[in-house]
């Protein structure tokens, strides 16, 4: 294996008393777009959100980018993109005043970027004015979009990624994951739709019960 | 640190320009909070006129529970708390720059509530510089003790009932000092009210350290 950007060994995390993952092993090379698939509540959130940093990890050995999950949260949070359920905007703010503040909080380069981000998401214009509480859920959501290509992380965590988006922003997520895929960056994603799904992906694993119980490259059927 | 500190004020700063909720709700609750002092206390009878300072910063604290409410309101709605954890802003400054957002829309507040004491409570100015410092010094000890109980409370459901309980006995100190520096400075004593500053003043730096050093364990918790 390349690189291994992700590496997840009996990892366990809790959501109160549930253990949401139950000793999960996992290892993600660079470039490599994994689809996580499973039933709800399986884990597949959780997971990325552990790989994010954000969801405490109570056992097992999480190295994420070269970093300790579990003892440096931070430096793991600065390198990786999470889209999730949520958008994760400010509702008062227009669409690019989101985009410029995550642009500076995470020290991307601005201005210009921001303005090729909006173009290239088909948020430029009247739109980029627009305050995002007055946006529709498929507009939010390719505003999150933004949000994330504007990160330029070395992993990107996609939950549920085409939920809310119509046909042409399918289209143009799908485009993105490809491109970024092929510039190196590691994508992990979950997703319901496999259909949809499994063409991005050069691996599949399938989780059930806070576990991954089945693994094998996209083309194979079998781990549904 | 100050970068992210900045950007941190500059964006909550922008989302009170955008909702207008502060010029819209906070401003005029402000001024009716006092007009409605000056129904209760008869000013004929001088009460209102003794009470002035206090009613000033009883007001700007019923403000600041808004003002701390909303500012982490924003970060409550659809999943905005997880994107700024992702942002890999320095917890710190994040503290730096909420309490900073906070303090400059209180601090607009109060010129507006000084305004409207002199106008409506008929009271005169006698230390302006006194009345400043004490306003500068107790606004950042409200800002920066809200800051950190408002990130104490944004996890729990109760928030907006739990916030005023926990942070009103910890800015009562602020409360007591703000008020006695006050009366010194519209009752023209001032030489009387610059111990009190010197009280906000330790108050200030101590809720400012300890907001610096707990807000990042209090961010990751409450979420």
């Amino acid at each position: 294996m390349d690189r291994v950007v992700v590496h997840l060994h009996a990892v366990v995390s809790l959501l109160g008393r549930f253990p949401a993952l139950a000793g999960v092993d996992l290892d993600v090379a660079a470039g490599e777009v994994v689809l996580v698939q499973g039933p709800n509540g399986a884990g597949k959130t959780t997971l990325l959100r552990a790989c994010a940093g954000l969801v405490p990890i109570v056992d097992g050995e999480a190295v994420v980018l070269g970093h300790d999950v579990r003892r440096d949260r931070r430096s793991v949070r600065r390198h990786v993109a999470l889209l999730g359920h949520a958008s994760g905007l400010y509702e008062d703010l227009t669409v690019a005043d989101n985009l410029r503040f995550v642009a500076r909080a995470t020290r991307a380069p601005g201005g210009a970027s921001v303005q090729d981000t909006l173009d290239r998401l088909g948020l430029g214009g009247r739109l980029s004015g627009v305050q995002v509480g007055r946006l529709s859920a498929g507009q939010r959501r390719r505003v999150a979009v933004a949000a994330l290509l504007l990160r330029r992380a070395d992993l990107w965590l996609l939950d549920e990624p085409h939920a809310g988006l119509d046909a042409e922003g399918r289209e143009r997520l799908d485009d993105l994951v490809r491109q970024t895929a092929a510039a190196g960056t590691t994508v992990l994603l979950a997703s319901h739709e496999l259909e949809r799904a499994r063409p991005l992906a050069s691996r599949v694993v399938a989780m059930a019960g806070g576990q991954i119980r089945a693994e094998a490259s996209a083309g194979v059927v079998g781990v549904a | 640190m100050w970068h992210d500190a900045a950007v941190m004020a500059g964006k909550d700063l922008r989302i009170e320009l955008r909702s207008r909720v502060a010029t819209n709700q906070v401003a005029p609750f402000a001024l009716l909070v006092l007009v409605l002092f000056a129904f209760a206390l008869d000013p004929d009878r001088g009460v209102l006129a003794r009470a002035a300072a206090g009613l000033f910063w009883v007001a700007v604290l019923f403000c600041a529970l808004l003002a701390i409410q909303r500012a982490f309101a924003v970060e409550a709605t659809d999943g905005a708390r997880d994107n700024l954890r992702l942002s890999g802003l320095d917890p710190a400054a994040i503290f730096l720059g909420k309490a900073g957002a906070i303090a400059a829309e209180l601090g607009v507040l109060e010129v507006l509530l000084g305004a409207g004491v002199v106008v409506l409570y008929n009271r005169a100015l006698h230390g302006p510089a006194l009345l400043v410092v004490t306003c500068v010094l107790a606004t950042i000890g409200l800002a920066a003790a809200g800051t950190l109980y408002g990130a104490l409370a944004a996890g729990l459901r109760v928030r907006e009932t739990l916030l005023p309980l926990l942070l009103l006995p910890v800015v009562a100190p602020v409360l007591l000092a703000a008020t006695r520096a006050s009366e010194a400075a519209l009752g023209g004593s001032p030489g009387d009210g610059w111990p009190w500053v010197r009280l906000l003043g330790v108050f200030a730096v101590i809720y400012v350290a300890f907001g610096v050093v707990a807000f990042g364990p209090l961010l990751e918790e409450s979420s």
